[in-house]
């Protein structure tokens, strides 16, 4: 068996120390090490969209991202999306409105993508939007409230 | 995924040397390496990460063309504006691959190295026959469910697709691949299947993508990439085209004109008859309607994707036409 390595990821702006095999994906150290079950594994293949975070405000997908690659990152899960008060995202706000979501498995994911859609300034219209969400599936089908959530924020943010 | 060691490369030479052994492997963005390691087809035992070495990284524009390094990122070369006026097929050709997740994380070294997606070769417990993943263990997907599968370039070994864009678009303008050690044209980069589908580039054990170069030319100024899909986005080409354009200064004769196509062949494909039969001619629908055909000049189908034989030239045509400004 490989020696386990270990690690120091910043999470939300806070330390956390861990011990883990080489091969452990960011994903599964969130989930399964430090028990962060915000972010969610669907496809677990860079399919899906489901597992996407922010690394150095980037979004990018956790499942394929080793968790020894995001040393030194500043990470950025769903947990660390509110206030320090509680008080939710624009984002987050919008898909409660909108009712943006029917399971709510693929939700995390959506609203992270949809900060940095609209960070990166790719919110400007419906097109754009689910262009640059194409990354996130949806099995519910919910895409149109998930569009009008994406624009109200944009407008908000 | 089996168990691998993983280590930083302390710099190129490092990576080189260390890439050398047996059962290395090097990650950057990870999104090809890992996603294979899930699916079995590629079992590291060591894994050497280049993604934090420094000055590989950088987009050098020039008065003679663009030098990007290999581990700028796909969406760094994608939204860079200057690249996007001089070179805009190879900037859409990243904007309209994978998601923006994965071109926050692919590279450019990596993003030309991604493999096939034959279905046949991404799943070995299933398919054990594959001569891409094991040699003469013959191919699954000859006689097998052939949608996605290569037209043009094909063996009686593997008829697996090259789908990437951005060496779609490169290929169309003759970039440089440079190595350690060495550089190369794009179009001898890539190697065909033949009878050996396990080779995929020239590259050598311990050979590392460093950068890419593209001469600054009229016809990749007025270029266009243009893929057609069975969905909108975040979806491989069932065909695509990258074209490059240059007219005479009568505006209608056609000096220098680049085509290449993604998702229907082997490797990066330059349809060059298309272009010999172009070049001189006055830019005519009918004209180019005609040349277009030429670029499945021997295409072999295999029954599920005969369809992209009456495809291709249809994409070949659209983007010349409107890169020409008439359709």
């Amino acid at each position: 068996m490989t020696d386990p390595i270990s690690l120091n990821l910043k999470i939300n702006g806070q330390s956390h120390a861990l011990d883990v095999e080489p091969r452990v994906t960011l994903l599964d150290a969130l989930r399964e090490h430090l028990h962060l079950t915000g972010t969610k594994k669907g496809c677990d293949q860079g399919q899906c969209g489901a597992c996407t975070v922010f690394v150095d405000g980037r979004r990018v997908l956790s499942c394929l991202t080793l968790a020894a690659q995001a040393e030194g990152a500043e990470i950025t899960t769903i947990e660390g999306l509110a206030g320090a008060d509680g008080a939710l995202h624009p984002v987050q706000e919008a898909f409660l409105e909108h009712d943006a979501f029917q399971c709510g498995y693929c939700t995390p994911g959506q609203i992270m993508s949809a900060v940095a859609c609209i960070k990166e300034g790719h919110a400007g219209s419906e097109a754009e939007i689910r262009e640059y969400m194409s990354g996130n599936l949806c099995r519910c089908g919910a895409y149109n409230s998930i569009v009008a959530a994406v624009r109200q924020a944009a407008e908000a943010v | 995924m089996r168990e691998f060691s993983y280590s930083l490369a302390a710099s190129l030479e490092d990576a080189a040397h260390r890439a050398k052994a047996a059962g290395a492997l090097l990650i950057a963005g990870g999104t090809t390496l890992l996603d294979l390691a899930k699916c079995g087809v590629t079992e590291p035992e060591a894994v050497v990460d280049i993604s934090k070495l420094t000055g590989f990284g950088e987009i050098e524009v020039t008065d003679g063309g663009v030098k990007i390094g290999a581990l700028a990122r796909m969406s760094d070369v994608a939204e860079h504006a200057e690249l996007q006026q001089y070179f805009p097929a190879v900037t859409q050709s990243l904007s309209l691959a994978a998601s923006a997740q994965l071109r926050n994380m692919a590279t450019i070294g990596g993003n030309l190295l991604q493999r096939t997606r034959c279905n046949y070769f991404r799943d070995p417990a299933a398919f054990p026959a594959c001569n891409k993943r094991n040699p003469g263990s013959g191919c699954s997907a000859l006689g097998g469910v052939t949608r996605n599968h290569a037209v043009l370039g094909v063996s009686e070994h593997c008829i697996a697709t090259y789908h990437g864009d951005l060496a779609v678009a490169l290929t169309a303008f003759d970039a440089v691949i440079e190595l350690t050690g060495r550089e190369i044209g794009i179009e001898d980069f890539f190697l065909l299947p033949g009878d050996t589908p396990d080779r995929e580039t020239v590259l050598q054990p311990g050979e590392i993508i460093t950068g890419i170069r593209i001469a600054a030319t009229p016809a990749a100024r007025k270029s266009l990439y243009l893929k057609v899909r069975d969905r909108q986005s975040y979806e491989f080409a069932a065909a695509s085209a990258a074209v490059g354009l240059e007219l005479e200064a009568d505006g209608g004769t056609i000096r220098d004109i680049r085509v290449a196509l993604g998702g229907v062949a082997t490797k990066p494909w330059r349809a060059r008859a298309v272009e010999q039969a172009l070049i001189g001619k006055t830019l005519t629908e009918d004209t180019v309607r005609e040349a277009s055909r030429l670029a499945v000049e021997g295409a072999v189908a295999h029954g599920d994707n005969a369809y992209k034989i009456d495809l291709v030239p249809r994409v070949v045509a659209r983007a010349i036409l409107t890169v020409g400004g008439l359709a």
